[in-house]
């Protein structure tokens, strides 16, 4: 057996791959149910009716995708150019930091939330900014830097929920005090649970988008990631390109953690992100780096989030199942858009 | 400060707990090591440590030998490594995707089964972890004996697959031609040698070491499996892979560097400096310096050639 290039692969092919990846993806789902001694027909209808049963559901989901959009869009943004920002998780709790420290009666009503907004953006930025400079000065491979980023980001929020940033009303619980009111995101329907970040990162979609496909940079991103040798031989300023995206990159993330303080919770505390920013790599993926499809695989990943847990409840089927299924469709996604350029022949 | 690090250092119980700490390190780096000399960078190294601790403990949970639950982790690693080999070596897809793809299943993966079989536990059941095995005349020697000869047999078991390596890696023809399949691919083919054959070797023999990596925090140094019970210590090994220059030896003096900081911190924990720094200082240390170790390397650093360059027959 040998892999053969397809010249011109067809819309079907184009299509029906990825399509296919999603189907095995769901019969996984199946084979798990069983393997758990639940009907697998009555679990995918759980998880469904969970993630969009009713307008609490739906809410719900909207809110979970929130800061998936953030945090794919970082990741997106990032590998587009090859630039493994595997960090998103660091950068997401360096904006909410920011969000706490400005939020807590630091500043008053008019500028606290644009002024947050714009720091978080920064200290995300400059978190990804150390990486980036190791890695274009000296050669310093990005991936496992941001990676033991996340780690001592993870021990530095713990020591500031224990020390200088601990609410002293917690009852010793490791959390931050509250926001002031004027530093939360309002809701964008009274009445509905749904906070404006959600607006905001659609609206940081858009922007991304026409980044990337209307400004020398987005093109230069792209060529950069597509072959760096060459866009180097172009003449393009490669490190800086790098650095741009590194900037864009982490900022992106930051805007995850500092609309979940100032919007969904209020607070910050350890539990913040059940790993926004490792999920945020499957929804670019799944969105095969698209900024407006992290959107639409952001809905679809909290989705599967929120269904399961509203199955796990009622089925007793683990709700690490969503995980694993997540995992499963990256990779059977990545396995499906490298089959529309290849096939494989006998010989 | 210094009076208390000295008298650290000197203790027998510092350089036992250092052999200890280094031990599922060292098997994980030399998985690691092996997965990159033939050219394929393995990023789910620390989901198969996970999945690793986890099938070896729950096969001695479920009544096998504590060597049979080392054997289950090798094998579950192993299956890990196929699929990232499979998916990485013939079909080229990009390695760090595929990496974080494996990771990602094989702690769920992990997870989901330990919830699965365990459904309703809230402390984690034990079972009894390999115990010391001192070795005869050798475990008497004051200070070196304690420290050296008074271990858990699957710390021995560490050093001697590093030995294992070291010599497969530079004497054996095997392993001149997994160096051959990430250096100059094209070369070990027209020897007639598939190099898809052995790069996806390497990946399920590296991923098995992983696991056992991954075995030996709950068959021998914690007795229980729990969540996040990893901790970053793949990706810790990955920068000792890159601290030891993709040499074995250079790769366990690393991990024992490293864990002798460990070590130390832990203890520094306890003295009158622990008292006035917040103790999430002093666990950050292994990071901070893993990353330090990537920096001090970076100019030196000899990567494979062929590291990450997916092979295709016959092109050039």
């Amino acid at each position: 057996m040998r892999l053969e290039p397809v010249a011109n692969p067809t819309l079907l092919r184009q299509l029906g791959l990825p399509a296919l990846a999603l189907c095995a993806t769901v019969l996984v789902a199946m084979a798990l149910a069983l393997l758990a001694g639940a009907d697998p027909f009555a679990v995918l209808g759980q998880i469904l009716t969970g993630a969009l049963g009713s307008r609490l559901a739906v809410l719900e989901t909207l809110n979970r995708a929130t800061p998936l959009i953030f945090t794919g869009l970082a990741v997106a943004v990032a590998f587009r150019a090859k630039l493994w920002n595997i960090g998103a998780e660091a950068q997401l709790y360096a904006g909410a930091i920011i969000a706490v420290l400005l939020g807590t009666g630091a500043m008053g009503a008019p500028f606290v939330l644009p002024v947050s907004a714009v720091v978080a953006l920064l200290a995300g930025a400059m978190l990804l900014l150390v990486p980036v400079l190791l890695k274009v000065r000296l050669g310093v491979d990005e991936v496992v830097t941001t990676l033991l980023l996340n780690f001592i980001m993870a021990l530095f929020v713990s020591y500031l929920l224990e020390g200088p940033l601990k609410d002293p009303m917690g009852m010793g619980w490791p959390k931050s005090p509250a926001l002031i009111p004027e530093a939360r995101l309002p809701r964008i329907v009274d009445g509905l649970r749904l906070h404006w970040g959600f607006a905001l990162a659609l609206i940081a979609a858009g922007i991304v988008w026409l980044i990337q496909t209307r400004t020398t940079l987005g093109f230069e991103m792209r060529a950069v990631g597509a072959n760096i040798r060459a866009a180097r031989f172009a003449g393009m300023p490669v490190n800086a390109v790098l650095v741009k995206t590194a900037l864009l990159s982490g900022g992106l993330a930051a805007l995850a953690g500092w609309s979940e303080v100032a919007g969904a919770k209020g607070h910050l505390s350890l539990d913040l992100s059940p790993g926004f920013g490792y999920t945020g790599i499957i929804v670019a993926m799944l969105a095969l780096l698209h900024p407006l499809g992290v959107v639409v695989t952001a809905l679809f990943v909290a989705g599967v989030f929120v269904g399961a847990d509203a199955m796990s409840r009622a089925a007793g089927v683990p709700t690490y199942i969503a995980d694993m299924l997540l995992a499963v469709a990256l990779l059977f996604m990545v396995l499906a858009i490298a089959l529309t350029r290849v096939r494989v022949v006998r010989g | 400060m210094g009076g208390a690090v000295i008298e650290i250092l000197i203790s027998a119980s510092f350089w036992a707990a250092v052999l200890r700490i280094a031990s599922p390190l060292i098997f994980a780096t030399m998985g690691e090591l092996i997965c990159e000399r033939a050219g394929v960078l393995n990023l789910g190294i620390e989901g198969i440590m996970v999945i690793g601790a986890f099938a070896g403990w729950m096969a001695v949970y479920l009544g096998l030998p504590l060597w049979g639950g080392v054997a289950v982790a090798f094998g579950a690693g192993a299956l890990f490594g196929l699929l990232h080999g499979v998916l990485v070596v013939p079909f080229g897809l990009s390695q760090h995707v595929v990496g974080l793809g494996v990771t990602l299943l094989a702690t769920a993966t992990a997870y989901f089964a330990y919830r699965l079989a365990l459904p309703e536990v809230t402390t984690p059941p034990k079972i009894t972890p390999f115990q010391a095995w001192e070795v005869p005349v050798l475990s008497d020697i004051p200070l070196l004996g304690p420290a050296l000869f008074a271990q858990t047999p699957l710390t021995y078991a560490a050093f001697a697959c590093a030995g294992v390596v070291a010599f497969v890696l530079y004497r054996t023809p095997l392993g001149l031609a997994l160096r051959a399949a990430g250096e100059n691919p094209a070369a070990l083919e027209a020897q007639g040698v598939s190099v898809s054959g052995i790069r996806i070797g390497a990946v399920m023999v590296g991923s098995g070491l992983m696991a056992v990596g991954g075995s030996f925090l709950t068959l021998s140094a914690f007795s229980s499996f729990f969540f996040e019970m990893v901790n970053g210590r793949g990706w810790i090994c990955i920068a000792l892979v890159v601290f030891g220059a993709w040499r074995p030896g250079k790769a366990v003096l690393g991990a024992l560097l490293f864990a002798g900081f460990d070590a130390l911190q832990i203890r520094l924990q306890q003295t009158p400096l622990g008292a006035v720094v917040p103790y999430q200082l002093f666990l950050m240390l292994p990071y901070v310096l893993s990353i330090l170790a990537l920096i001090a390397m970076s100019r030196r650093a000899q990567v494979p050639a062929a590291l990450m360059v997916p092979y295709t027959k016959g092109e050039r």
